[in-house]
C-alpha cells in the first residue's frame, strides 16, 4: 500500500498505514498528537474534531486516504501552553471546561465557524455547536468563551 | 450491633459495623472503607520540602475534571504559607501517594480540607517548621511571622529550605495542629484559575487515552451479544489473516483481541466469530417498575416513629403519589481507555480509575498476582461522574497484556462503554403525606424499591464490574432481608432516603432537618438485571426528586406557597437560608394557587417556576434551586429558561470552581430530567450510542444560570459537585406544574409524558 502524504499542524507528514484507517488513529497513534480524542467513533460527539481544509470534520469517521494531500489542524496545533491561540485563551479566561476531554469538538468546531463567519449570531453559534457534546455540561461557559473570542478577534 | 453515623465513619472512628441504606451491612462497610482508604498518619506521607523550598505534596484524591488538582494545590500553599507556584501536587500513584480509597461521593473536601489528611499534614508541617525556625532564630514561635516559605523574627529570616530541605519530618499528623482560618486565607478561598486549563485548552494534557508505552500493542474487547450470554466457542481462524494480528484472548466469558495497531484490533474485534449461549432474557422495560415490587428484597428501615398508620388515619387530608425514575448512565464523553504492562513478576497499569489502591488490589486478584507486584498510576480520563468504564477497561488491558506479554492499550467502543457500565439506579417510590386541618404536615411515609448488582469493585470484588465477572469473579452477593430490622443508633441519611421535612429521630436522637415527627422510611433493594453503581448523586437525586415534587404537591393541596410551606416545616437554619437565598435571587413571588388557573388551550406556551432543596447526604452540602420553564402546551416540549441556585458548602476553597460545578451539575441534572433514560429489549441494552441515549448538546437552549454562594467559614468543608444536580429534576418538575398544572411523576419529562399529564 502506498504511503499517504498529509500536512498536519503545518508540517508535512508521510504515513504508511492501511488506507481505511480512520484519520484519528493516525493522528493519535502514528503522529502522537493528544488533541483529538476518541469519544464515540461514530461521528456523534465531536471529541475527535479537526479542521481539514477549513472544515471541521470528525476524524474518527474520516479514512486517512480522504486526508491525502490535505491540510489538517488539531487542537494541539493551534497554540501552546505558553502561547495559546486566541480561541484557546478565551476558553482559559472563561474557565470553560471541566474534564476537558471534549475540547477538540468544542474549540475546533467553533474556530471553523468563526473562520467562515467572523461575526456569528447566537443562533449560528448554537446551530454550529448542536452536534457537539460535553458531559460535564460546561456549556454556558463554552458559549461565553466562543463569544469572547469573537469579540476580541473583531476588536 | 452498634450503629454509628456515616459521618463518624468517614471521620475515621475505626469501627465498620453499620446497617445502612440499600446496601447489605458488610458491603456498606466496604464501601465506606473504599471511600476513606487507609491514608498515612505521617507528615512525610503527604509532604516533602526540597532544599530550594519547593514543596511536593501527595494526595490520594484525583482530578476527575472537578478542579481538585487546583483546589488541593491551593490548600497546601495556604497551610504552608508558600506561593502556589512552589507546590507540586502528585495525585494517585500507588508507589508514592497515600491510600485514600476512591475519589467519589463528594468526599474529597470533607476528607482532605477539614481537620485530617492533606490539610492536617500541611498544618502539622507548618507548625513543625515554625518550631524549627524558633530554635534557629532563637525567638519564641508566637513572635514569628511566615510568608512565602520564609520565617521572620524582626530583621532575621530563615527559609523552609534551610530548615528542612530534603530531610524528612519524621512526625505524625498532629490532632492539635491549627488550621489557618478561612478569614486569613490568601490562596485558598480565592478563584485561582485551573492550573491544568492551559494544557487542556491547547490539547497538550496527557490523558489515559494518550499514554504510549514502548512496545505497546492495541486491544479491543468482544463483549457478549446479550445480557447473561455465555461463551461457547471462539474461532481464532476468523481473524488470523488480519495484518498485525497477535492473539485472541479468552478467559471464561471474557474475550479480547490484540493487534499491533488500533485499526487492526478494531477489525479483529468486529470480525471475530464467537458463539454464545443466550442469556436468560430481561424483564420488560414497560413494566419494570412494577416488576421490582414483586422481587425478593433487602429491606432497610431508616426511621420509624411507629405511629405512621394511626397519624395518616387521623389526617384531614392524605396526599399520596408514586414517583418513577429510570436507570441512567454515566455516559462519559470519552469511551474509557487504559494501558497495562503486565510482566511475570510485576504489572504497571495506567488507569483513569477513581481509586488507584482499590484498582491495584482488585486487579491483582484478577491477574493472580500479589498486590505488592502491581503498580497503578492514575492517568486523566474523561469526566466519570461515578463508576464509568474506567476500572473495567483497566482490567481489560491487564488481562490482555498478561496474555500477550506486552504492554497493551485498550480503547472501549461507545457501545462497550454504554451497554455494560454500572448504571445509576432506577427507582419506584411510594409516598403518603398526611395533613392536619390547618394544612400542616402530620406524617410522612416513604417506601421505595431500587435494583442493585455489583458496584464499585473496592479492594476485593473485581466481579462487581463486567470484566471481572466475565473473567470468572462473582459480584457482591445479594442477600434478601425482610422485614427490615428496627432502626438503631443515629440516622445516617447518606442516600437522602429521609426527606428534609421530618425530624429523623431514632429513639431520642433526632438528626433530621425538619419538624414532622411521624415518619417511616423503608428502602427495599432488589436484584438488578444490569450492573449498577454510583452515578453522580446516587439515589440522593432520585429520592430528592420524589420528596421535593411531593412536597410541592402537598403545598398545593394545602393552598400554601411552596417556599413558605417548606420553611414552615424545616428547622435546620442553613437549609432554610439556602431556600431563602435562592428564592430571593430569583425574585420569587409567593403564590398559593394549585395550578395555573387560566385555560391551557389558549396559549401555546405557558411559563412557571418551581423550587426544591436538599441537605446533600444528610450532612454534606446545602443547596436550593429555583427553575423557570416554558411549556409548549401543543407539543409538550419543556424549555428551561433559568436556574437559580444557592449553595452553602462550608468554607469555599475556590469560588469559581464551585460555580463551575454548580452550573455543570444543574445542566447535567436538566439533561437527566428531560432526556436521559437507559432502554433495553428482551435480551440486551439498546442505549448504545448518542442517538439511543440522548444528552443536552453544547448548542442548545441553555438556561440562564445564576449561583449564589453562602460562604460559611466556621463550618466544615463539604462537597459541592453533587449538590445542584440533586435538586434539578424536582425544581423543573415543580416549575412545569406551576406553568400548566401537569404533574410529572416520571423522569425523563418527555413531551409525550408532559402531554399525557396535561390531560
Amino acid at each position: 500500500m502506498p504511503a499517504i502524504n498529509l500536512r498536519v499542524n503545518g508540517r508535512a507528514q508521510t504515513v504508511d498505514v492501511d488506507q481505511t484507517t480512520p484519520l484519528l488513529y493516525v493522528l493519535a497513534d502514528e503522529l502522537t498528537l493528544n488533541g483529538p480524542k476518541f469519544g464515540c467513533g461514530l461521528g456523534q460527539c465531536g471529541a475527535c474534531t479537526v479542521i481539514m481544509n477549513g472544515q471541521a470534520i470528525r476524524s474518527c469517521m474520516t479514512p486517512v486516504s480522504a486526508a491525502a494531500g490535505a491540510d489538517v489542524t488539531t487542537l494541539d496545533g493551534l497554540g501552546t501552553v505558553e502561547q495559546p491561540h486566541p480561541i484557546q485563551r478565551a476558553f482559559i479566561e472563561e474557565q470553560a471546561a471541566q474534564c476537558g476531554f471534549c475540547l477538540s469538538g468544542v474549540v475546533m468546531t467553533a474556530k471553523a465557524l468563526v473562520d467562515r463567519t467572523p461575526n456569528p449570531t447566537d443562533a449560528q453559534i448554537q446551530q454550529a455547536m448542536s452536534g457537539v457534546l460535553c458531559r460535564c455540561f460546561a456549556h454556558a461557559r463554552m458559549i461565553r468563551a466562543i463569544k469572547r473570542y469573537v469579540r476580541e478577534k473583531n476588536a | 450491633m452498634s450503629q454509628i453515623s456515616r459521618r463518624e465513619l468517614l471521620k475515621g472512628s475505626g469501627a465498620l459495623i453499620v446497617t445502612f441504606g440499600l446496601a447489605p451491612a458488610e458491603s456498606f462497610a466496604q464501601a465506606v472503607a473504599t471511600l476513606v482508604g487507609n491514608p498515612s498518619k505521617e507528615v512525610d506521607g503527604w509532604l516533602a520540602i526540597a532544599a530550594d523550598g519547593s514543596v511536593t505534596a501527595y494526595t490520594g484524591k484525583c482530578e476527575l475534571g472537578q478542579g481538585l488538582y487546583t483546589a488541593q494545590t491551593q490548600l497546601v500553599a495556604e497551610e504552608l504559607c508558600v506561593p502556589i507556584e512552589r507546590v507540586k501536587l502528585i495525585q494517585c500513584q500507588t508507589s508514592v501517594t497515600p491510600d485514600q480509597g476512591v475519589t467519589s461521593g463528594a468526599q474529597s473536601h470533607p476528607q482532605n480540607f477539614n481537620h485530617m489528611n492533606l490539610a492536617l499534614a500541611a498544618a502539622t508541617g507548618r507548625e513543625a517548621l515554625l518550631q524549627m525556625a524558633a530554635r534557629h532564630l532563637g525567638a519564641p514561635v508566637e513572635q514569628l511571622t511566615v510568608r512565602d516559605g520564609v520565617v521572620s523574627h524582626q530583621a532575621r529570616k530563615v527559609a523552609y529550605g534551610e530548615l528542612i530541605g530534603g530531610r524528612k519530618f519524621n512526625l505524625p499528623l498532629s490532632g492539635t495542629a491549627k488550621r489557618r482560618h478561612p478569614r486569613d486565607w490568601t490562596v485558598l478561598g480565592t478563584p485561582v484559575k485551573r492550573l491544568d486549563m492551559p494544557a487542556m485548552a491547547t490539547g497538550h494534557l496527557e490523558y489515559a487515552h494518550n499514554v504510549r508505552v514502548p512496545g505497546m500493542a492495541h486491544g479491543r474487547v468482544v463483549r457478549p451479544p446479550t445480557v447473561g450470554a455465555t461463551l461457547v466457542a471462539v474461532d481464532e481462524a476468523s481473524v488470523r489473516d488480519i495484518p498485525g494480528f497477535l492473539r485472541v484472548v479468552v478467559k471464561n466469558n471474557f474475550v479480547g483481541v490484540v493487534c499491533e495497531k488500533q485499526w487492526q484490533a478494531v477489525q479483529a474485534a468486529s470480525r471475530l466469530k464467537a458463539t454464545w449461549k443466550p442469556g436468560p432474557g430481561l424483564p420488560a422495560q414497560a413494566t419494570f417498575h412494577d416488576y421490582m415490587r414483586t422481587r425478593p428484597s433487602r429491606d432497610t428501615l431508616l426511621v420509624d416513629s411507629k405511629d405512621i398508620e394511626a397519624k395518616l388515619a387521623s389526617a384531614a387530608t392524605v396526599v399520596r403519589a408514586t414517583y418513577l425514575h429510570p436507570y441512567h448512565m454515566h455516559a462519559s464523553i470519552g469511551a474509557s481507555c487504559a494501558v497495562a504492562d503486565v510482566k511475570k513478576d510485576g504489572a504497571t497499569i495506567w488507569s483513569p480509575t477513581q481509586g488507584v489502591y482499590p484498582q491495584r488490589d482488585s486487579c491483582a486478584m484478577l491477574l493472580g498476582m500479589p498486590r505488592e507486584s502491581v503498580k497503578v498510576n492514575f492517568a486523566r480520563g474523561s469526566g466519570c461522574y461515578g463508576i464509568n468504564g474506567a476500572d473495567t477497561v483497566s482490567y481489560d488491558a491487564a488481562l490482555l497484556s498478561q496474555a500477550v506479554g506486552r504492554p497493551v492499550r485498550v480503547q472501549l467502543t461507545r457501545k462497550d462503554e454504554m451497554a455494560w457500565e454500572n448504571f445509576g439506579l432506577a427507582f419506584v417510590i411510594d409516598q403518603r403525606v398526611g395533613l392536619d386541618r390547618d394544612g400542616n404536615i402530620l406524617a410522612w411515609d416513604y417506601e421505595a424499591w431500587s435494583p442493585v448488582r455489583g458496584g464499585r469493585p473496592g479492594y476485593n470484588q473485581p466481579g462487581n464490574q463486567v470484566t471481572g465477572f466475565l473473567a470468572g469473579f462473582e459480584p457482591a452477593a445479594f442477600a434478601p432481608r425482610s422485614p427490615a430490622p428496627a432502626p438503631s443508633g443515629v440516622l445516617a441519611n447518606g442516600q437522602n432516603v429521609v426527606p428534609s421535612y421530618v425530624t429523623g429521630c431514632i429513639g431520642t436522637a433526632c438528626s433530621g432537618t425538619g419538624t414532622v415527627k411521624s415518619e417511616r422510611m423503608l428502602s427495599r433493594s432488589v436484584e438488578s438485571p444490569f450492573w449498577t453503581g454510583p452515578l453522580r448523586s446516587p439515589a440522593r437525586l432520585q429520592n430528592t426528586f420524589a420528596h421535593e415534587c411531593l412536597m410541592d404537591e402537598v403545598a398545593a393541596a394545602a393552598k400554601a406557597d411552596p417556599v413558605e410551606y417548606r420553611l414552615r416545616h424545616l428547622r435546620d437554619p442553613r437549609l432554610m437560608a439556602v431556600v431563602r437565598a435562592a428564592a430571593k435571587a430569583a425574585n420569587w413571588e409567593p403564590r398559593t394557587r394549585t395550578q395555573n388557573p387560566e385555560p391551557r388551550t389558549q396559549d401555546a406556551v405557558r411559563s412557571g417556576r418551581g423550587i426544591a432543596c436538599v441537605l446533600y447526604e444528610g450532612d454534606n452540602g446545602y443547596c436550593s434551586m429555583v427553575a423557570e420553564v416554558d411549556v409548549n402546551i401543543a407539543t409538550g416540549v419543556v424549555t428551561v429558561k433559568r436556574l437559580v441556585m444557592a449553595l452553602d458548602v462550608g468554607p469555599i476553597s475556590n469560588p469559581d470552581g464551585v460555580r463551575n460545578q454548580a452550573e455543570g451539575g444543574a445542566l447535567h441534572g436538566m439533561s437527566r430530567a428531560l432526556f436521559e433514560e437507559v432502554t433495553w429489549d428482551a435480551e440486551k441494552v439498546t442505549s448504545v450510542d448518542w442517538r439511543t441515549y440522548r444528552t443536552l448538546p453544547v448548542g442548545s437552549n441553555i438556561p440562564q444560570l445564576e449561583t449564589v454562594l453562602i460562604n460559611t467559614m466556621d463550618a466544615e468543608a463539604n462537597g459541592a459537585g453533587e449538590t445542584s444536580i440533586t435538586v434539578t429534576a424536582a425544581a423543573i418538575g415543580n416549575a412545569i406544574f406551576d406553568a400548566c398544572g401537569a404533574r410529572l411523576r416520571q423522569v425523563p419529562f418527555t413531551p409525550e409524558r408532559v402531554k399525557a399529564a396535561l390531560k
